[in-house]
């Protein structure tokens, strides 16, 4: 959907907000204050999966770094890195696939080696109360039980392809969607009767859907990718950011919304 | 000629003002560049082995039929509609009217979700009709022809609203003098007076099917064969292989303004 192409929650570089730091020291813009402490607007691309968790670790992160401001820009890890390779002011990636990162460190546009900070596994979603007693892949292949993929293209639905060779589940999906909100959203509205989605989605949509663990999943774990990038415009604050994703209390907000410690 | 596409003979007299001509020129430009953005990254070496993938062949056609239907699915209901608009006079007619537009401006992804919430499985007509007949509209092509119908039907309505209140009346009634009922009146005299902007409409309408995107994916979902329109391909092309949705694009392109002209020299000349 749009959230893919959109540029989200983005801050200007040059807001109001930090001006007064800059006047004040000049280095300040390039992040790093007189005294070594990190300042200015940081600008994070994160996958959109990362939505709800990097909301809070931005949060955190300028309450622990006062004078600074968390920008995020949340879309689809593939968009995300083409706008990267295309001269987008970024400080920091955080991709949900090593694929897309991939892409930015083979482009030059990594700052040092990206580094795992966390994992996703595929659930499967159904309903509350899980109508249809679905417990493992294969109940997913009895017939009259509608299932949304993700399309191959996009990492849940490459996982989703992995687990299920993996398992030899052949499954036939009714749809194949551009991403893994829109899988879910296909079991909120009761279109259909499971999804394979990531595990934090499941637990994001907690209200409407619950999420059934499989021991299949274990086959396609997705590791999530974090690097501070070569044009960051903040390059301290980028650096400092990436150090704080993998700190104790940005590792509990993540294992908070289900990701697996890497 | 309908006045939606209408344009004005030039007149000459005394020079174009720049003032009107530099941001013409500039506004020309705008549409235009991406167009040859498009054109200059596509990728000429493989251009005929990606046309000739299966999976493009098998959207093309998917969109093709489907822009197709849903074009004969909006004259069948729009034409009537657009003449209940421009010929009877009732109560609440310029609300009716302002209803008509409303997908026009609602995001079609929002337009999908609202189909989905009435021919959806659990929808208001959705529930009754798989209950009743076993008939469930999404992830199916018939809910692509709904999707696309829904967000096109307006542009038809619209023009063909504009042809019939831009004809003379006095054929109309002419006919009915002579003896002809208000059927034979709208069939013999009142369809072929407005034949060029029902054109118009027809072909504004496909062009739109032909593009829909968001209320499409989100109704009808995105599988190959059955749901999945060029618009689709491109976007999921997009994930992983930039040439490939360039390529796709240009069929879209091409498709496209090839039948805008062709069915401009057949129907649109005469202004």
């Amino acid at each position: 959907m749009g959230q893919a192409y959109g540029i989200r929650r983005r801050g200007g570089h040059h807001g109001a907000g930090d001006g007064r730091l800059r006047r004040a020291d000049d280095p300040a813009s390039e992040g790093a204050a007189a005294d070594g402490r990190v300042a200015g607007t940081v600008t994070v691309f994160a996958a959109a999966s990362l939505t709800e968790s990097f909301t809070r670790i931005g949060r955190d992160f300028e309450a622990a770094n006062p004078g600074t401001r968390v920008t995020l820009n949340l879309a689809g890890s593939s968009a995300l890195a083409n706008q990267i390779n295309q001269g987008a002011p970024a400080d920091v990636f955080a991709s949900a696939a090593p694929k897309n990162m991939a892409t930015v460190t083979e482009a030059g546009n990594a700052d040092g080696t990206p580094s795992v900070f966390a994992r996703n596994q595929l659930v499967i979603a159904v309903p509350h109360g899980n109508p249809d007693g679905v417990t493992a892949l294969a109940d997913l292949t009895r017939p009259g039980v509608k299932v949304a993929l993700c399309a191959e293209q996009v990492p849940c639905g490459a996982a989703a392809r992995t687990t299920l060779g993996a398992a030899g589940v052949a499954l036939t999906p009714v749809t194949l969607e551009q991403d893994v909100k829109g899988a879910l959203a296909k079991v909120r509205l009761g279109e259909v009767d499971a999804a394979l989605v990531y595990r934090t989605d499941a637990r994001a949509a907690s209200a409407d859907v619950t999420g059934v663990e499989f021991a299949e999943s274990a086959r396609a774990v997705n590791d999530y990718p974090i690097v501070a990038l070569t044009d960051a415009p903040n390059p301290a604050g980028a650096r400092a950011f990436v150090a704080y994703v993998h700190s104790a209390p940005a590792q509990a907000v993540l294992a908070e919304a289900g990701f697996q410690a890497p | 000629m309908s006045r939606v596409l209408d344009t004005v003979a030039p007149r000459r007299r005394g020079r174009v003002p720049a003032a009107l001509l530099i941001p013409a020129g500039l506004g020309l430009l705008f549409l235009v560049l991406p167009l040859a953005g498009l054109v200059l990254r596509a990728p000429w070496t493989t251009l005929p082995q990606r046309l000739t993938a299966p999976g493009a062949l098998t959207a093309l056609r998917l969109s093709v039929q489907t822009a197709t239907l849903a074009t004969v699915f909006c004259l069948l209901l729009g034409v009537p509609l657009a003449w209940l608009l421009a010929r009877v006079e009732f109560p609440g007619r310029r609300l009716v009217r302002a209803l008509v537009t409303v997908p026009l401006v609602l995001p079609p992804v929002v337009g999908g979700v609202a189909l989905l919430l009435v021919f959806g499985r659990r929808g208001l007509l959705g529930g009754w009709l798989d209950a009743t007949f076993g008939v469930t509209l999404p992830f199916t092509t018939a809910g692509v022809v709904l999707a696309e119908s829904f967000v096109a039907m307006p542009f038809l309505v619209i023009a063909v609203e504009g042809a019939l209140r831009a004809a003379d009346h006095r054929y109309e009634e002419a006919a009915a003098t002579l003896g002809a009922g208000r059927w034979t009146t709208f069939t013999h005299v009142t369809l072929p007076l407005v034949a060029p902007g029902l054109a118009a409409g027809a072909v504004l309408c496909w062009a739109r099917a032909l593009g829909e995107f968001g209320a499409t994916i989100t109704f009808a979902g995105n599988y190959p064969g059955r749901t999945q329109t060029m618009p689709l391909a491109v976007y999921l092309a997009l994930e992983t292989d930039l040439e490939s949705a360039i390529v796709l694009s240009l069929v879209l392109l091409v498709v496209s303004v090839g039948i805008l002209v062709a069915l401009r020299d057949r129907w649109m000349t005469s202004a």
